[in-house]
């Protein structure tokens, strides 16, 4: 009993309070988004909304049962975690059905979870576990190397169950190992590798690798001038020149038109009013009918009448912002931030480096699938299809996401009797 | 160390801030500046209609248009927005009771009821002028025009095919059809499915709620346009197939020519057949169930490619151009015949009587037997009596590259590869080398385990004219407006058979016409060089083939007939193929008698 009078006055009830708030706020939502007189109750299980709310109340005893455990469960059986979250992702690829287009579900009778949810979780904890050695240097390269592949080959099962959008979150990895000393020129080289390598297919190559000399011109001349300096330039321009044409090649000869032809609508070279920039246009319409207080809650017309597709999963900030607005909006995203802020706040106060990184480790990933999220329903980001944490409709996401922020949340609880 | 890497908590809240910031202001420009995402009066709705491409058309070789579309119209429903209307008046245009149509309104409701669905399908233009006037008693209706296709000449139903709505499975697969789109099922139709479809649009519509247009929702800033579907130009010669239809009018069996330079098919006839306008539109599931139960003419089978038969005396040209191309016999190679070709066992393969000893041209013109025994049984042991597979292999390896035992690959859906066996399947019916060139004999005339299509059997003749290779037949020569050549069938497929083999194998099919088998296939001034065939047929009496091409110099057709059940190849197939020849040659038959006698036969009730 005192421990669990402890747990109730050390745990970090902002977050808990933030994660309520946001929980209910997404079943709201679903309601509304696929509200049909026909059903009109809240409660109908055969509805989304229904079924949302078993996921809610699933959730809630997830949530709980995670406060209940040891924490040192978490930090000590991280290699158990990852290799049976390992072993189920192979099991999905040869055994999991297809839904719209990605294999990625396990069905156990009624009930279809998509374990690459939970691979984020189990992700992770390795990594926490892994740079909180007292010994370790991420910048040797072995170190991180190792560090990449356990972080990057769930993304890959991930990608062989052909679910690009769970396999991307993995690159929020990337941001906590830069926090932990990671040098920041390895984020500007993936950032530039990925820019240089979308330009290349958006405007002339000619064009672009003038821009390359000129901002490499405008770098040296505010550098210190030494020869070596001068080399490693030059040396990076070439590469980039090569992996320019390299690029442009591989999509223009070797890949298939059909695959060819996703690339483009991904980087936003040809529009596909038909298939997935129908569904953004039809996205800023709704968001755009909002103005600036909404229609009123259950009054969205064109999240209505089902014009956006995904709307209770993927684009359900449709319907906030048809239904409530800018202002709306802007309470969500400042609860969301608010939320992002808290955690890496508190991160910072831990005392174990293992709870320190994995508190990143949730942050980062929480934030990406938001930026994401968002950015594509207001068509900043291509069409990628991954849930809004906490707000989509979906039971697997819904628990991945409590587990995951509540083991932080546990962790945070007992920081001052670990050390 | 760590301590120095604390500071980078900053670039984390400076991120998520700055992230944040990026969203508010774009959500600022969508919902607040920008009106052109507005949609202003929630009372209205938008309405999207899809914008249907009119098919691409099909014309003949001169041109002659095969294929058109007519305007019909679909009746479509939105569900939630059906309410107070004259369902009375409604159902009295349409021409429905009040039980089919909450019937139909429950169905559309399952569909969705937010999401259009039709409600009747294609209502002539007629009926929909008197429609038209009255849509706005009728909220959640609304009309979206559809084309149709319609055929001029009511032939060549199996090689244009028909079109239909996708089916369930079509739409799970391909994300371009909706349900109620329609897609080429088969025929020409289905093979260029993509080319004629075109490319569907979308207009979408502001409609208030008493589903009143109130025009295009945004100038049709959202809008996408339609691409017609592409033409295409077809290889067929229409007056040749109709000709070819009627000759073979109340018979079972086919035409097909090709003119070998290209490998353009002229005509591709399969009968009995039925008219393409019986399916289209709303008739169209009522005569295919009547077409389909037809179990003694089949007449959705297209016997042309998908029939195969033994092809009898005609592969006697091959095994000849193969056993020249192994050395086996030279054009003086003379063997002489005393009726038949003894199997050692009692038993032989007859012949019957004609002049004796024969060389090649002369076993071609009457042809024997017996030669075409010797010859079989000398390549399969060419390596040795005891080397029969690997004789056989040799053979085999040969016939194969006339195009025999596989695809063609034309592009027309449903063709048969016919068989030409392999050792294997002789090693489990007789055992492993225990098999030998007598046991396999009756290949030495096309008969036994051998199976052709028609359309390989005039592939093999065009292949024969053209001394040595082929194009793949092919039914579509241009594509689009201005016309481009079909890419898809310019390589030339080369024989095994060196060129120079052909002379003598092309003089015996010239006597076969002038002084042989098929002499009532001649025609005055044309040499026509042919080969007659009769195909065994243990369910009843033996099939007719004749295959012919001509001029002998510079051929321009080169076909196979065959008509089922007709005995002998020489009484009907080679008549027919001498006035497909003449047909396409000179335009017109002079030999109205021959013609008339053809036509009036019924070969199907006799
Ligand atoms: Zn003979």
């Amino acid at each position: 009993m005192r421990i669990e009078h402890g747990i109730f006055y050390r745990i970090d009830w902002v977050m808990i309070v933030l994660y309520l708030v946001l929980v209910f706020f997404g079943w709201f939502n679903i309601y509304s988004a696929v509200y049909d007189e026909q059903y009109t109750s809240m409660f109908d299980f055969s509805q989304r909304n229904g079924k949302q709310l078993i996921w809610i109340v699933a959730a809630l005893i997830l949530a709980i049962v995670t406060l209940a455990i040891d924490p040192k469960f978490f930090s000590q059986f991280t290699w158990l975690f990852y290799g049976g979250m390992l072993i189920l992702m192979l099991v999905v690829i040869f055994l999991g059905r297809e839904v719209s287009g990605a294999r990625s579900w396990l069905h156990f009778g009624q009930v279809s979870i998509q374990p690459a949810e939970f691979a984020k979780m189990a992700t992770a904890l390795i990594i926490a576990k892994k740079l909180s050695k007292i010994d370790l240097n991420i910048n040797k390269s072995r170190t991180w190397l190792q560090l990449c592949s356990l972080a990057f080959l769930p993304a890959i099962l991930i990608l062989l169950q052909r679910d690009m959008g769970s396999a991307l979150i993995f690159l929020a990895f990337l941001m906590v190992f830069y926090r932990f000393g990671m040098s920041g020129y390895v984020l500007i080289g993936l950032i530039g590798i990925l820019v240089i390598g979308i330009l290349s297919l958006l405007i002339d190559k000619f064009i672009l690798i003038g821009i390359l000399f000129f901002l490499a011109f405008l770098f040296f001349l505010f550098s210190h001038k030494t020869v070596r300096r001068l080399l490693i330039i030059l040396l990076i321009l070439l590469v980039s020149v090569g992996y320019m044409f390299s690029v442009d090649y591989a999509v223009n000869r070797i890949l298939k038109p059909y695959q060819r032809e996703r690339i483009n609508v991904l980087i936003g070279k040809t529009s596909d009013p038909q298939g997935a920039g129908y569904n953004v246009n039809q996205s800023l319409i709704a968001i755009g009918s909002g103005q600036i207080l909404g229609k009123g809650y259950l009054n969205g017309t064109q999240t209505k009448y089902h014009f956006v597709p995904e709307q209770s999963t993927d684009f359900i900030f449709c319907t906030v912002g048809e239904e409530w607005g800018f202002t709306g909006s802007l309470v969500l995203i400042v609860l969301y931030i608010g939320l992002f802020v808290r955690i890496i706040l508190i991160a910072e106060r831990q005392r174990a480096k293992f709870s320190r990184v994995y508190g990143y480790c949730v942050a980062s990933i929480l934030f990406f699938h938001f930026a994401i999220n968002i950015g594509m329903t207001l068509g900043l980001m291509p069409v990628i299809g991954i849930p809004l944490p906490f707000l989509s409709y979906g039971g697997s996401s819904l628990w991945a996401f409590t587990i995951l922020l509540f083991i932080f949340i546990r962790q945070d609880s007992y920081r001052s009797e670990l050390v | 160390m760590e301590k120095l890497y604390f500071n980078r908590k900053y670039v984390f809240i400076g991120l998520f801030l700055f992230t944040g910031l990026v969203f508010l202001v774009r959500l600022f420009y969508v919902q607040i500046l920008a009106d052109r995402f507005i949609l202003s009066a929630s009372n209205n709705v938008l309405r999207y209609i899809t914008q249907y491409p009119a098919r691409g058309l099909i014309y003949d070789r001169n041109g002659e248009l095969l294929v058109y579309n007519e305007a019909a119209y679909d009746m479509m429903v939105i569900p939630r927005q059906v309410k107070g209307m004259d369902t009375v008046e409604f159902c009295r245009l349409l021409e429905i009771d009040l039980e089919d149509f909450r019937e139909r309104i429950k169905k559309a409701t399952q569909y969705s009821s937010y999401k259009p669905s039709i409600f009747e399908s294609q209502i002539s233009r007629e009926n929909f002028g008197a429609l038209q006037e009255k849509m706005f008693m009728f909220p959640g209706f609304f009309v979206q025009p559809r084309t149709l296709r319609k055929y001029p000449h009511p032939i060549a139903a199996h090689m244009l095919g028909y079109v239909g709505e996708a089916n369930p499975r079509t739409i799970e697969r391909n994300p371009y059809y909706k349900p109620g789109d329609y897609i080429g099922i088969s025929g020409i139709e289905k093979s260029y499915e993509e080319l004629l479809r075109g490319k569907k649009g979308m207009k979408i519509r502001v409609v208030d709620v008493h589903n009143r247009d109130m025009g295009s929702f945004q100038k049709g800033r959202y809008d996408t346009i339609s691409a017609p579907g592409t033409d295409l130009w077809s290889s067929i010669d229409i007056n040749l197939q109709a000709y070819g239809e009627l000759l073979m009018k109340n018979k079972k069996g086919s035409i097909v020519a090709i003119e070998p330079s290209s490998g353009e098919i002229l005509c591709l006839i399969t009968s009995p057949s039925y008219d393409p306008n019986l399916l289209v539109g709303r008739i169209r599931n009522k005569n295919f169930s009547l077409l389909i139960a037809d179990s003694v003419n089949i007449p959705l089978f297209n016997r042309a490619l998908m029939a195969t038969y033994p092809p009898g005396s005609t592969f006697k040209v091959a095994n000849a151009l193969v056993a020249e191309q192994e050395e086996i016999i030279f054009p003086n190679t003379r063997y002489s015949c005393t009726g038949g070709f003894p199997l050692g066992n009692g038993h032989m393969v007859a012949c019957h009587e004609h002049e004796s000893p024969v060389n090649l041209v002369a076993s071609i013109q009457n042809s024997c037997n017996t030669y075409y025994c010797n010859v079989f049984k000398r390549i399969l042991d060419k390596y040795g009596f005891y080397e029969t597979e690997k004789g056989y292999n040799g053979w085999r390896n040969h016939i194969l590259t006339f195009g025999f035992g596989n695809r063609l690959g034309l592009d027309l859906p449903g063709e048969l590869s016919g068989n030409i066996p392999v050792t294997a399947y002789y090693d489990k019916y007789y055992g492993k080398n225990r098999w030998r060139s007598l046991t396999v004999i009756s290949m030495a005339i096309g008969q036994g385990e051998v199976l052709v299509t028609p359309i390989q059997l005039a592939n093999m003749t065009a292949l024969i004219a053209n001394r040595g290779y082929y194009y793949i037949p092919h039914i579509i020569k241009g594509i689009g407006k201005p016309v481009s050549v079909n890419r898809g069938f310019v390589r030339k497929n080369e024989s095994s058979i060196d060129p120079g083999y052909f002379d003598p194998v092309i003089d015996g099919m010239e006597q076969v016409v002038l002084a042989g088998t098929a002499m009532n296939a001649r025609l005055d001034t044309i040499s026509i060089c042919a080969k007659t065939g009769t195909a065994q047929n243990p369910h009843g009496d033996n099939h007719s083939i004749f295959i012919a091409f001509a001029p002998k110099e510079n051929p321009k057709i080169a076909l196979s007939v065959v008509v089922e059940n007709a005995g002998w190849g020489t009484t009907w197939a080679a008549p027919i193929a001498s006035l497909m020849i003449e047909k396409y040659l000179r335009g017109e038959v002079k030999r109205k008698q021959v013609e008339e006698w053809l036509v009036n036969s019924n070969l199907i009730d006799k």
